[in-house]
């Protein structure tokens, strides 16, 4: 026979069991940002900053209107750094809608740009990438340029993009 | 040729256009003002600034950008040398704020170079280190401008408005109802201007009057139409008008497109420094830079594009003021 105590604790296992499982059926969310050495030669120097819309502007005034505009959400930042050699910052905007994320990149400036295979839909310039993935737009620019730079930048994007 | 003194007089007569009473600056310190006095503006070039070429580098060179700035200051004052130009720019016993521009991150950020060369100058002509406060909004505008936070009085000064805080009373003219830092307010009695030129989404321009959204609190707040008239209103408040007598225009580097944010795609280096007080007449001619250099990349003009600046136009009507946007009375210095 069980005791009472027994059955209890039985239930609690179970329970937290079923949690356990069920939590593993989502997909747990990543820090989209990836860590120094995660991406081969980059280093994560900087904390990640994270702006609501209403505050967008405290990072980007000016800039701002347009995605607020487009329904940005938030937007998050920080700096990286490529083998001592490019500086750069990646900005991850999570939009409303996937929409919104695609009027901004398909704004004037990329149709200068080298259509690359990148989350759903990418353009690269010699220091910069921008891409989509579902409702989040990735920009990243370079501040300088190395004849690797932009291979180093693609291959952070792939990065990101994996945790998106 | 001109003589030395035809030469003063029309520096004196071109600095006194724009002077409003202030006991600052080249205004207070020359003759009589006119109504045909012309605004002096001086176009500083060196085409080898960053280098040439294959060599072409992401920062200017900070010798160049020293002897650049120097040649500029003596062409505006008619001085020889740059220590007895600045001395009669700026009053020695006074605190003297460098309202730089980082806005667009390290990419397109008011440049340390010349930061540096005019702090240099200015201890120089006995401006004591204290006395020298580099401003921005925030310190990550300061940082992108190279700057590192210091608030030690033995130092040259650097720190941001959201640490100096705000004013707790509004201030207001025309549209632009904002409060102002205290760094303007209480901490400077004069500002040089130190704006870096770009495009702008939404004003069309961005240089010496629209730098002045770096000083309020809430700068979002003065975007409607395309910032006009808040970018001239802005620049009517007394202490904006009174105390930023003087504007040294980084146009080293600009973003002629998709600014205000960095987009090096969009990246161009002009070499140049725009230096005068007449802020309106020096956004004048920030404006035909971006056009010309828009026209030359096949882009339409910042009419076509929605967005001209009209502020510009505003700030130099009789209401306002400011200076003026008439090609006739701009006095173009190019050397």
């Amino acid at each position: 026979m069980f005791s009472t105590r027994s059955l209890k604790s039985a239930a609690a296992a179970i329970a937290i069991a079923v949690t356990v499982t069920g939590a593993g059926c989502k997909k747990a969310k990543v820090d989209p940002f990836p860590a120094s050495d995660a991406v081969a030669g980059w280093q994560k120097t900087s904390d990640t900053r994270v702006f609501a819309a209403k505050d967008l502007w405290q990072y980007i005034d000016g800039d701002a209107d347009q995605y607020i505009q487009a329904g940005v959400v938030s937007a998050s930042t920080s700096d990286y750094k490529y083998k001592n050699q490019v500086e750069a910052v990646v900005d991850i905007y999570t939009m409303g809608d996937q929409a919104g994320a695609h009027k901004i990149l398909a704004g004037d400036e990329s149709k200068s740009g080298k259509s690359v295979s990148l989350g759903d839909e990418a353009v690269a310039f010699e220091q910069s990438v921008t891409f989509r993935k579902g409702a989040s737009l990735v920009r990243i620019v370079a501040y300088n340029s190395t004849p690797d730079s932009q291979q180093a930048l693609l291959a952070l994007a792939h990065g990101i993009d994996a945790r998106l | 040729m001109k003589d030395r003194r035809e030469f003063m007089k029309e520096v004196a007569a071109g600095a006194m256009l724009m002077s409003s009473g202030s006991k600052l600056g080249l205004a207070a310190i020359r003759g009589e003002n006119t109504q045909t006095a012309k605004s002096r503006v001086v176009i500083a070039r060196n085409p080898e600034l960053h280098g040439t070429g294959a060599n072409t580098a992401t920062q200017p060179d900070e010798k160049r950008v020293q002897d650049l700035l120097d040649r500029a200051i003596e062409a505006y004052t008619g001085h020889t040398k740059p220590v007895a130009a600045w001395k009669s720019l700026v009053p020695m016993d006074k605190v003297i704020g460098l309202k730089v521009n980082g806005l667009g991150s390290k990419g397109i950020a008011t440049h340390t170079a010349l930061i540096m060369a005019v702090a240099e100058r200015l201890q120089q002509a006995g401006v004591k280190p204290g006395n020298i406060v580099v401003w921005d909004q925030n310190v990550h505008f300061l940082q992108a401008c190279g700057m590192t936070v210091n608030t030690d009085p033995g130092k040259m000064r650097a720190y941001s408005s959201d640490v100096a805080g705000w004013e707790d009373e509004q201030s207001a003219w025309g549209v632009a109802r904002i409060r102002l830092t205290k760094i303007l307010t209480r901490d400077c009695d004069m500002v040089i201007n130190m704006p870096i030129l770009k495009d702008h989404e939404g004003a069309g321009v961005t240089f010496a009057m629209k730098n002045m959204y770096g000083v309020v609190d809430k700068p979002f707040t003065l975007h409607a139409n395309h910032c006009n008239p808040a970018v001239a209103d802005l620049n009517c408040i007394p202490v904006i008008r009174d105390k930023v007598r003087f504007t040294i225009g980084d146009a080293m580097s600009s973003v002629y497109d998709g600014g205000p944010g960095f987009h090096p795609e969009r990246l161009w280096y002009p070499n140049t420094l725009l230096i005068g007080e007449d802020r309106v007449a020096l956004d004048t001619i920030a404006w035909e830079m971006i056009e010309r250099k828009r026209a030359e990349a096949g882009l339409p003009t910042l009419e076509a594009a929605g967005r001209p600046p009209h502020y510009i136009a505003a700030a130099a009507d009789p209401k306002r003021g400011l200076g003026t946007n008439d090609p006739k009375r701009i006095q173009r210095v190019e050397i």
